[in-house]
């Protein structure tokens, strides 16, 4: 039984680990950036919900300005931040779990410190630089030179960490020639060279096309330039949200259930085509002129493509998820969803995001359908689709693994658990009701990203009721939000002393191959190459015929 | 790979497959366009994009020009925080081929709940056909953020 356990393993050394003391403490330190800024998103967030209901609150905090400052700040401290943070914790940690090897502290030190850096000037630049651009900054919209800066540090966190991880994976390699690599190392290595490949296009926007642009060094911009840029990053950007989800959902989750990963072959095939399938940021264009239909139809198809990593990501969670309800005694075809063990409040958390990326993920086709799109665009029907998704999927899975994680790197039990396993049911419930009133607004004609609660016009009919829906479920998640932190501080403060013997990592069923074609899965610069190919492909054509930039853009400061 | 899983991936393909032959058949027979590159705005070098706009035709004329029986165009420049024109008449069941850019930011041209939702952005040249086969009075909404009044950009269309 003992070869079985080693070729079958996720990880290098599946009995012994020690997390270094250097180490702990910087993961532990981008968690808590990362779910501190969550906690002023949120709250941002709730302004926003009762927005919608009509109902004005930003009067009464006048730090934030206005409603588009606020709605700017909610953007980049959840989208950027919080999962760039998070991400940069939890996938430095399965890295080093899954070689067996330290990773550089100077590199780990350093993408804490871009983080903090880039999140203090971003929200400088925010509130203090008057930079209300939302956090697509668009052009000619212009920011103050510190928001562009603390983008690019944010980012730079980002590329800290996969450094870090590829100069462990050659050390790694070069102690063992012959060896497949780790399935957890491979998934959390190649969740962030896809990101690599995919930040390239707003790098290069934010550092030579805005920043020079905000510093008076250029005489305008170039809008339909710089949207391309931007959605060339702006998509990929989900499956930087969305694997490091994955990640738990295949080797921690099936673990906590008492269940097995399927197979490895799957999940290398999986993290391979997120790889691939970077460019595709066209379809976030479809409603856009000076983009022809070429580039918007291949987005389409492509994105159609997406689709079926998940589906086998669907698949296996849910295979994992059966195999552990039987094992602990469930009967029938649906008995063992009874028998999981929905009391842990990390697992219940992260079930309830897997059954929310459903319709999160049927409304994500809906937008990437082409001329369906023109009934949806922009209205409030996207954000009802993205808070399923990374709203729910990604920010309550999140949730669930800070119920593991936080107490396993303070070495603190967890507080409260009998309160908090009824957090992930309020959120999972609220996320329905928000995102129910927002699609059913967005149908109506209701736009996103607008002070709804000042427009100079009657609310057409059913928007109030959309608006409302929207505002109750908004404040359901924040309320479970506030659930959550409590028991977050209250275990850091006050947790019992208990020190966990390791994170939770599932076996594998179909172990890797250690000869034939399955080979060419850790042959990375192969794939690489080929998602180059495809972006050539798809981008090349546009940036000949669009170079140079037409720099035609005017600033414009509209506060 | 396991037999189930094959039966599954088969049943998504062919799922995936109906959907995507539903947007081509509504694109290719129902006509159901999305804007593309149809013309930019060219800047001649020591003029600003606002006079281009201004000498390009037909933005020198915003505004509702008959064309055909039944065929009309419409002429539309936004700009923060309006469109011009904003409130527009359009007689029953005519094709309205329209015909919009922006001044100065990106701006959204969405006539509510129907289809015409198209960007404007500054230097390009939006085209986009409609038909008007509902009578009533429509709301224009600017749903591309637009700076601190990019809620009260609004207009109408009254059709009948
Ligand atoms: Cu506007």
């Amino acid at each position: 039984m003992k070869t079985t356990l080693t070729a079958y393993s996720v990880v290098q050394h599946p009995l012994h680990f020690d997390l270094c003391e250097i180490d702990r403490k910087l993961i532990l330190g981008m968690i808590l950036v990362g779910f501190g800024s969550l906690a002023l998103g949120v709250f941002l967030g709730l302004l926003q919900a009762f927005n919608y209901a009509g109902v004005g609150l930003y009067q009464f905090f006048p730090g934030l300005k206005s409603y588009y400052h606020g709605l700017t700040l909610h953007g980049v401290l959840n989208g950027f931040v919080f999962p760039f943070a998070a991400s940069n914790g939890f996938l430095s940690l399965t890295t080093i779990r899954g070689l067996g090897l330290r990773m550089p502290p100077f590199l780990l030190f350093l993408s804490l410190f871009s983080l903090i850096v880039g999140t203090g000037l971003s929200f400088y630049g925010i509130l203090f630089g008057n930079s209300a651009v939302l956090y697509t900054f668009y052009v000619p919209m212009r920011a103050h030179w510190s928001f562009y800066v603390g983008i690019a540090f944010l980012v730079i966190s980002t590329w800290a960490i996969s450094l870090a991880q590829l100069v462990t994976l050659r050390k790694w390699k070069k102690e063992h020639p012959t060896d497949r690599i780790p399935l957890l190392a491979y998934a959390s290595i190649l969740t962030y060279i896809m990101w690599d490949i995919s930040s390239i296009g707003a790098a290069v926007e934010d550092l030579f096309l805005l920043l020079p642009w905000s510093l008076n060094l250029l005489p305008g911009s170039d809008a339909t330039l710089t949207r391309t840029l931007f959605w060339f990053t702006g998509h990929p950007i989900v499956y930087f949200w969305l694997l490091p989800v994955y990640v738990s959902w295949y080797f921690c989750l099936p673990a906590q259930v008492g269940a097995k990963l399927y197979s490895d072959l799957m999940v290398r095939s999986v993290f391979v085509a997120f790889l691939i399938l970077v460019p595709v940021g066209f379809h976030h264009q479809y409603a856009d002129p000076g983009i022809g239909l070429f580039y918007k139809w291949a987005a389409a198809v492509l994105t159609f493509g997406i689709a079926f990593p998940s589906l086998v990501t669907a698949f296996s969670v849910v295979y994992s998820l059966e195999m552990g309800g039987l094992s602990r005694g469930g009967k029938g075809i649906f008995g063992w969803v009874k028998q999981l063990p929905w009391k842990d409040p990390s697992v219940c958390a992260q079930i309830l995001a897997g059954l929310a990326f459903l319709p999160g993920g049927m409304t994500g086709i809906m937008h990437a359908s082409v001329n369906m799109d023109l009934l949806l665009h922009n209205t409030s029907f996207l954000p009802g689709h993205f808070h399923l998704t990374v709203g729910a999927a990604v920010a309550l899975s999140l949730v669930g693994i800070a119920y593991w994680l936080v107490p396993y790197l303070t070495g603190k039990k967890l507080w409260g658990r009998s309160v908090a396993r009824w957090q992930p049911w309020i959120y999972f419930f609220g996320v329905l009701i928000f995102s129910s009133g927002q699609m059913s607004g967005g149908v109506l004609g209701m736009p996103r990203r607008t002070a709804l609660a000042l427009i100079p016009y009657e609310p057409l009919a059913g928007w109030k009721i959309s608006g409302t829906l929207t505002a109750i479920g908004g404040s359901l998640m924040f309320l479970s939000f506030l659930i959550f932190f409590f028991v977050m501080i209250m275990t850091i403060l006050f947790g019992l002393k208990e020190r966990q013997a390791d994170m939770p990592i599932a076996q594998l069923i179909h172990g890797p191959s250690l000869k034939g074609s399955q080979l060419i899965f850790d042959k990375i610069s192969y794939w690489v190459l080929l998602c180059f190919a495809l972006i050539a492909l798809l981008y090349g054509p546009f940036l000949i015929t669009h170079l140079p930039p037409k720099l035609i853009c005017q600033p414009f400061q509209g506060f | 790979m396991d037999k189930l899983e094959r039966i599954y991936l088969w049943i998504a393909t062919v799922m995936l497959g109906i959907f995507m032959m539903a947007i081509i058949y509504s694109t290719l027979v129902l006509s159901i366009r999305i804007p593309s590159d149809k013309g930019k705005i060219i800047v001649k070098p020591g003029e600003s994009l606002v006079q281009s706009v201004f000498q390009t035709p037909p933005f020198d004329h915003p505004g509702l020009y008959k064309r055909g029986e039944k065929e009309y165009e419409l002429v539309i420049v936004g700009q923060a925080w309006a469109f011009n024109p904003a409130d527009i008449e359009i007689p029953l069941n005519s094709t309205v081929r329209i015909k919009a850019t922006s001044l100065d930011l990106q701006h959204g041209f969405y006539i509510a709940s129907t289809p015409v939702n198209i960007m404007l952005i500054p230097g390009e040249i939006t085209v986009f056909e409609y038909k008007f086969k509902k009578a009533g009075s429509y709301r224009i909404i600017c749903n591309e953020y637009c700076g601190m009044l990019h809620h009260a950009m609004t207009g109408t269309i009254t059709v009948k």
